[in-house]
């Protein structure tokens, strides 16, 4: 249960930078003032020890980014391919389109399922989001937003409410109702309020907490009853394009990646940046933990999807082939972790042995960029997203 | 202001480097062969690896052709 205090946030302008966000009111020799939680963090470092100039700290932040490889480099006495060499290879897979689902007016941007295993939501650049259930292809809500451009969507763990939030920097939670006359825009309730696009969002274990991503390179928690900031992770230097909660197993962290080509480790609780992996050349799409929540993969405009261990705290495995030469957008794997699903810009699918790292095999159907890639909570159907204004289920 | 700021931001970095310095790592081979293990055990119920009798994948169900 919630034994943790929060500081009390409010939103407005900040007392020291000016932008409007939501402040940490605290206290600073008994007088109140109102900074945003990352004039803070600033306010915290400020201070100079003596003897320290801008040059003497860039020497020592390159050292410590050298003894960081070196020490990555000490543990590497073996590659996962090589350790893999004597596991079985995949038979063929024979996963085919098995439902197209058409209704959305414009390109599909993201789709979530719900854990019944059977309903999906998805939302659009038209501003649309509808609840699919895929076993009928039956629309089950439709919402109208006043924004374009909704970027992120995704199921709560109960199945009565959907998140969703784009180019409007909001991400609000709609309540499902099983009336179908009932207006749903009406009861939408905006939680969580950046500074630019949101452009991922999940709820953790429960649905009275959210965790957004957003163009202005912060992440943040938030309490959806109340709409308060309850943690916010500063670190990324760019738009942070996705993230990803670990399996509820294995504790409070998420993966986060974006523009600045970083993927970062975060702890919940304390908003600390544990980990931060840097091998990618260009803009991180998407994240995804791996199953047991040890490992994860990321998907690059690089045209590479790379896998990533948590425990050896280094890059695994790099997914890729000279004939890929488009960007990857979207990854998920398989309930056993030993297939990663891919979705490119090239409007294919691409399936790799996560442990040999070779491609088994590619998906074909749509018929623009594949946005989004989800494998259903069971392991049963692969749910994709294009801008081709479909989905597409594939088993 | 903004030296300030630059060497403000300098020092997060530098914190920022000595704290993932310290974090506790393990061997590759020790990794891989955890997450070899993962895969191979949950092999079986990996319906997208393994295939699923048809009867049971609800997204597979046979539909049968009536010709008129």
């Amino acid at each position: 249960m919630c034994d943790q205090t929060f500081l009390a946030a409010t939103f407005g302008p900040c007392d020291s930078c000016g932008k409007a966000s939501p402040l940490m009111n605290i206290y600073v020799k008994n007088e109140p003032i109102n900074y945003c939680s990352f004039c803070v963090e600033m306010m915290a470092c400020q201070g100079l020890q003596s003897g320290e100039t801008l040059t003497s700290l860039k020497k020592e932040s390159e050292n410590l980014k050298k003894k960081l490889e070196e020490e990555r480099g000490k543990l590497t006495d073996v590659e996962l391919h090589q350790v893999a060499e004597k596991v079985e290879a995949v038979a063929a897979l024979s996963i085919k389109t098995r439902r197209v689902l058409k209704g959305h007016g414009n390109k599909v941007l993201c789709v979530d399922w719900c854990k019944d295993k059977r309903r999906v939501v998805s939302s659009s650049q038209d501003g649309k989001i509808i609840v699919w259930d895929a076993f009928t292809l039956n629309k089950e809500h439709g919402v109208t937003l006043p924004c374009t451009w909704v970027m992120a969507c995704a199921y709560a763990p109960s199945g009565c409410a959907v998140a969703c939030g784009g180019l409007d920097n909001k991400c609000s939670v709609v309540p499902l109702s099983l009336d179908r006359n009932e207006n749903l825009a009406a009861k939408k309730k905006s939680v969580a309020m950046h500074t630019n696009y949101v452009s991922g969002c999940t709820f953790t274990s429960s649905d009275m907490q959210l965790l957004t991503s957003s163009g202005d390179g912060t992440c943040a928690l938030w309490d959806v009853e109340s709409g308060q900031l309850l943690q916010s992770f500063h670190g990324h230097t760019a738009d942070v394009l996705s993230l990803d909660l670990a399996p509820s197993e294995t504790g409070n962290t998420f993966v986060s990646g974006g523009c600045d080509m970083k993927a970062n480790v975060w702890d919940m609780r304390s908003g600390q940046n544990i980990q931060s992996f840097d091998s990618h050349v260009s803009d991180i799409n998407c994240v995804k933990y791996y199953p047991s929540g040890d490992a994860f993969a990321s998907a690059s405009d690089d045209a590479t999807c790379r896998f990533y261990d948590l425990r050896a705290d280094r890059e695994v495995a790099v997914y890729q082939k000279d004939s890929i030469v488009f960007g990857a957008s979207s990854v998920d794997f398989s309930l056993s972790g030993r297939l990663l699903f891919a979705g490119y810009n090239d409007y294919t699918i691409n399936v790799w042995d996560v442990l040999k790292g070779n491609r088994i095999s590619i998906l074909f159907g749509h018929e623009n960029r594949v946005s989004r890639v989800r494998v259903s909570p069971d392991g049963t159907a692969l749910c994709s997203a294009s801008w081709d204004n479909t989905l597409r289920i594939w088993a | 202001m903004t030296s300030n700021s630059n060497l403000s931001n300098m020092r997060r970095l530098v914190e920022q480097l000595k704290l993932e310095a310290s974090v506790e790592r393990i061997k590759v081979s020790q990794a891989a062969a955890d997450l070899q293990q993962y895969c191979l055990q949950n092999a079986s119920k990996d319906a997208l690896l393994v295939g699923v009798p048809t009867g049971s994948n609800p997204f597979r169900e046979p539909r049968s052709c009536a010709v008129v």
